[in-house]
């Protein structure tokens, strides 16, 4: 399955494709319009919305009683980075290495690992890739990846810098969040001496803390060229890296994780950041999550908050296909009383545009407006119920296949006793 | 609490399951005398029912647990049990707290067969990191109940945003044998005690696979190989039948804690949850089972059990497992969501678990997974029927099916009203009642539970 496709892969462009009948949800946060047409032409989107004209000579798909959405972005994932977690040689998460802030996932992103394919047919076409922490408080650059069933899997790398603060960062930083702060501030002011003044960088010294190439790597990041994805939990380590634009006001910040970003959402939202949220947190897992609630993202986008999910616990690699499940929780919140939750079109955007506009990609993809890449998926029912799945996805246009190995074993064991021979002879 | 009148009542109402054959036994023989004399029930459960209210639900469509239906139902509660269940025609008594429940659904309440709640709490500091006695392989005389903490967050949010009534809480998978599981019921207490499950029998923890090797295996020691697993497994065997033997003849022998735990599991009075992934390493553990003659009840994340369901079938074990879990280590590579629903419509018995605190407060969801991922390829199973994977189903592998896991008259009445279809992501509960009494209420912010660790901090209270 994986080499046909790959060798389908290039996209025959010139043939529009039109998805009419369906339920159409666009990913901007508007809500789901009835009887919905999409038309993608040259692997973008051309039109998207009710009453639009089919073109002459597209290619026509009737997805009455079907659901259209663009495909999900996924706003946190380690996918490509990982086969299986437990298996440390399948794992490049991170690294024990001498370098952090340098390191690039985009070039060991793997386009043919399963979690991908399996991502793929749960109807996720990018995602944010994000790098763990080896030694020190930077992880390094992550990207953004299309999921397709190709060997091209960037679509922005080098996207963002990623840096651990709060409890994480404390631990990286030797034990502390006085010491995670101290260490974040003078590696930016030795990426600011870089870029100063770079030949006479001196990062073998004793006293640097940052090698050559970590303090070029930070040079965009202090600049403000380059996003910064900071991880902190509590509300007081929030106020803290909103507070670190004082030093650096250049900085461009993404907030991960943001478990308590409820308690301090106004300031959020004044400092224009960004917030990628696990979403079903509602546990004091640990101490940075002691206030923890579902109600956390539904509170921080009534207060203005933009506001993305990913993984941010575990599975980071695998489970991309969760997203779905975290949406639909938020909307499950508007009939408990007390909570606050999303709208059907509000929790859609978490998934889709919200992160691409959180990576700088709101141009390019994460909804079914006009010029956006080619990324939707056909789903048989609200897409948001567990038990509903993709019939049909395109990345750029390319409709891709829905087949992994977890369909191929379930399509083996069927019927789990074996014929007139073994179970290895059926594919 | 063998001398309670509740006991009584439910030894009675045991009768059938093997739990309730070995309580019967248990009191029928005389205890022996001397140094091998095993106190009946040292930490005897302190569980009572609190207080409710004779309640009727109307109008909503009735799960019951065991596979039924009924649309427009009524559900009359009354001295902590099911004292009624019918359609619409069922007579309604005077006197008693009426809820509507047109638009919404109402099941039994959800049995979690496998949590590690209040061994692994939250927060999870090594401090409260309590799961797993990794110093040994061979540890079936710790007790998980002996590490709970009661005060764990996250059973409050199991029984608000899950609805989960009754739960194993079972030893971690670092050892072969991890350990005694101990079956509670889902309500706030100052002690395990007061949680736990009235007459539910122990469960013995048991685990194949890559944890005991690779735990043992890092210190240099066996098992650190899958044959390794299985010897060390035997040979305890061979010791356990041996213990077994002379305390079945009454003979004298020093007490010993683990032998004692698998002497009670050759005798059938404590149940093996086996943790095991793999489909080839199931069919080992299950000729184990048979040369040593013990029972299996269930296996536990069990992600291969479709390639064997026939034989699961046919040796009427169990397969407690997730709805999508896959591939985070290598045992779990073959994970498909298919594997509920095909082991189900081979005839074997499918329960669907969380192992996780986040996880148990969506099991519905997770079980959603798994009824979508079937019928999509062809295995049309009714909600009414996917239902039993949550209730009836480890209820039974649980031993406490008499008691609880279905809507039946004269059962414990734990129920939960959903404010929607349960397999719907968009639903919650609504209210949950655990022996008749109203233990959650979305509607009324008094009915959170706020444990000793939350309160008077940030958070204490909110909607979680």
């Amino acid at each position: 399955m994986a080499a046909l496709s790959l060798t389908a892969a290039a996209p025959a462009f010139a043939q529009s494709i039109a998805i009419t009948g369906a339920t159409l949800a666009i990913g901007d946060g508007s809500e789901p319009i009835r009887n919905g047409t999409v038309v993608i032409t040259g692997g973008k989107i051309v039109a998207a919305g009710a009453g639009v004209a089919v073109p002459a000579g597209a290619k026509t798909i009737d997805a009455s009683g079907k659901w259209v959405t663009p495909g999900l972005v996924s706003g946190y994932s380690r996918v490509g980075l990982v086969e299986v977690p437990g298996v440390r040689q399948t794992n490049d998460t991170s690294a024990r290495s001498p370098f952090s802030a340098a390191i690039d996932v985009a070039p060991a992103i793997n386009p043919l690992a399963n979690p991908i394919a399996v991502s793929r047919t749960a109807g996720i076409t990018r995602a944010v890739v994000v790098p763990a922490t080896g030694v020190g408080i930077f992880a390094g650059q992550g990207a953004v990846v299309d999921l397709g069933a190709d060997l091209n899997p960037i679509t922005k790398a080098r996207a963002f810098q990623y840096v651990e603060m709060g409890e994480s960062g404390a631990e990286d930083a030797g034990g502390s969040r006085a010491a995670a702060i101290l260490t974040f501030k003078m590696m930016l002011r030795e990426a600011q001496e870089f870029a100063k003044a770079p030949a006479s960088y001196d990062g073998r010294s004793k006293d640097a803390l940052l090698n050559r190439v970590d303090a070029e790597a930070l040079v965009p990041v202090v600049t403000g060229v380059m996003p910064l994805m900071i991880h902190a939990e509590s509300a007081r380590d929030i106020l803290s890296v909103l507070a670190l634009r004082q030093d650096f006001p250049a900085l461009k910040l993404i907030l991960a994780g943001a478990a308590e970003g409820w308690m301090v959402a106004t300031q959020i939202a004044a400092a224009k950041v960004p917030v990628i949220a696990g979403g079903l947190d509602d546990l004091p897992s640990s101490f940075e999550k002691l206030a923890a609630t579902q109600s956390n993202v539904g509170r921080m986008v009534k207060a203005g908050v933009a506001v993305s999910m990913g993984l941010m616990d575990r599975d980071e690699g695998l489970q991309l296909r969760l997203a779905t499940q975290q949406a639909g929780n938020m909307v499950a919140l508007n009939k408990v009383p007390g909570a606050t939750g999303l709208s059907w079109g509000q929790a859609l955007r978490t998934i889709t545009s919200a992160p691409a506009e959180a990576m700088g990609l709101g141009d390019r993809i994460g909804s079914l407006k006009a010029g956006k890449a080619g990324d939707v998926v056909i789903w048989d029912g609200d897409p948001l119920e567990m038990t509903s799945a993709p019939v049909a996805v395109w990345i750029d246009g390319v409709q891709q296949p829905i087949e992994n190995r977890q369909t191929k074993l379930r399509d083996r064991y069927a019927t789990p006793t074996e014929g007139a021979m073994p179970k290895a002879y059926e594919w | 609490m063998t001398k309670s009148g509740k006991w009584l009542l439910i030894a009675a109402l045991l009768a059938g399951t093997a739990g309730a054959q070995a309580a019967k036994k248990d009191k029928e023989t005389p205890a022996s005398q001397g140094s091998s004399t095993e106190p009946e029930n040292p930490y005897p459960s302190t569980y009572k029912a609190y207080p409710g209210r004779p309640t009727v639900i109307r109008g909503a469509t009735i799960f019951d647990g065991e596979g039924g239906r009924i649309d427009n139902g009524v559900v009359f509660l009354s001295e902590g049990k099911v004292v009624a269940i019918g359609g619409p025609d069922t007579p309604i008594p005077a006197d008693v707290a009426l809820f509507d429940g047109t638009g919404k659904y109402l099941t039994p309440g959800v049995i979690d067969i496998h949590s590690h709640l209040g061994v692994y709490a939250s927060p999870g500091v090594d401090a409260l990191s309590d799961g797993n006695e990794m110093t040994s392989p061979v540890t079936p005389h710790v007790w998980a109940e002996h590490s709970i903490w009661p005060q764990d967050p996250g059973f409050g949010r199991a029984l608000a945003n899950g609805g989960v009534t009754t739960l194993q809480i079972l030893p971690g998978s670092g050892n072969l044998f991890g350990g005694r599981s101990v079956t509670v019921k889902n309500v706030p207490a100052r002690t395990q005690q007061g949680m736990k499950f009235p007459g539910a029998p122990y469960g013995l923890k048991m685990a194949c696979g890559e944890n005991p090797k690779r735990v043992y295996g890092a210190k240099g020691r066996e098992p650190s190989t899958r044959m390794g697993n299985m010897a060390v497994d035997r040979q305890t065997w061979i010791k356990a039948r041996e213990y077994q033997k002379k305390r079945a003849a009454g003979k004298d022998q020093t007490r010993d804690l683990g032998m004692e735990t698998l002497a009670d599991v050759l005798e059938g009075k404590i149940l093996v949850h086996n943790h095991c992934y793999r489909a080839d390493e199931m069919a080992n553990v299950i000729d184990m089972s048979k040369e040593f003659g013990y029972r299996i009840t269930a296996f536990h994340h069990a992600v291969e059990s479709y390639k064997i369901a026939d034989l699961l079938r046919e040796n009427n074990i169990c397969s407690a497992m997730w709805g999508d879990w896959y591939g985070f280590k290598m045992e779990a590579y073959d994970g498909i969501k298919e594997n509920v629903p095909l082991v189900h419509r081979a005839g074997a018995c499918a329960i669907v678990h969380s192992d996780d605190e986040n996880g148990i407060q969506r099991l519905n969801q997770e079980a959603a997974k798994a009824l979508g991922a079937g019928r999509r390829m062809g295995i049309d199973i009714p909600d009414e029927v996917a239902w039993t994977w949550l209730a009836i189903n480890p209820a039974r592998a649980m031993g406490i099916a008499e008691q609880t896991g279905s809507l039946k008259v004269g059962k414990m009445a734990d129920v939960v009203l959903w404010n929607g279809n349960p397999f719907s992501t968009y639903t919650r509960p609504e209210k949950v009642w655990i022996d008749g009494a109203l233990m959650y209420d979305s509607a009324n912010p008094k009915l959170r539970p706020v444990t000793d660790f939350e309160l008077g901090q940030i958070g204490a209270g909110d909607v979680k």
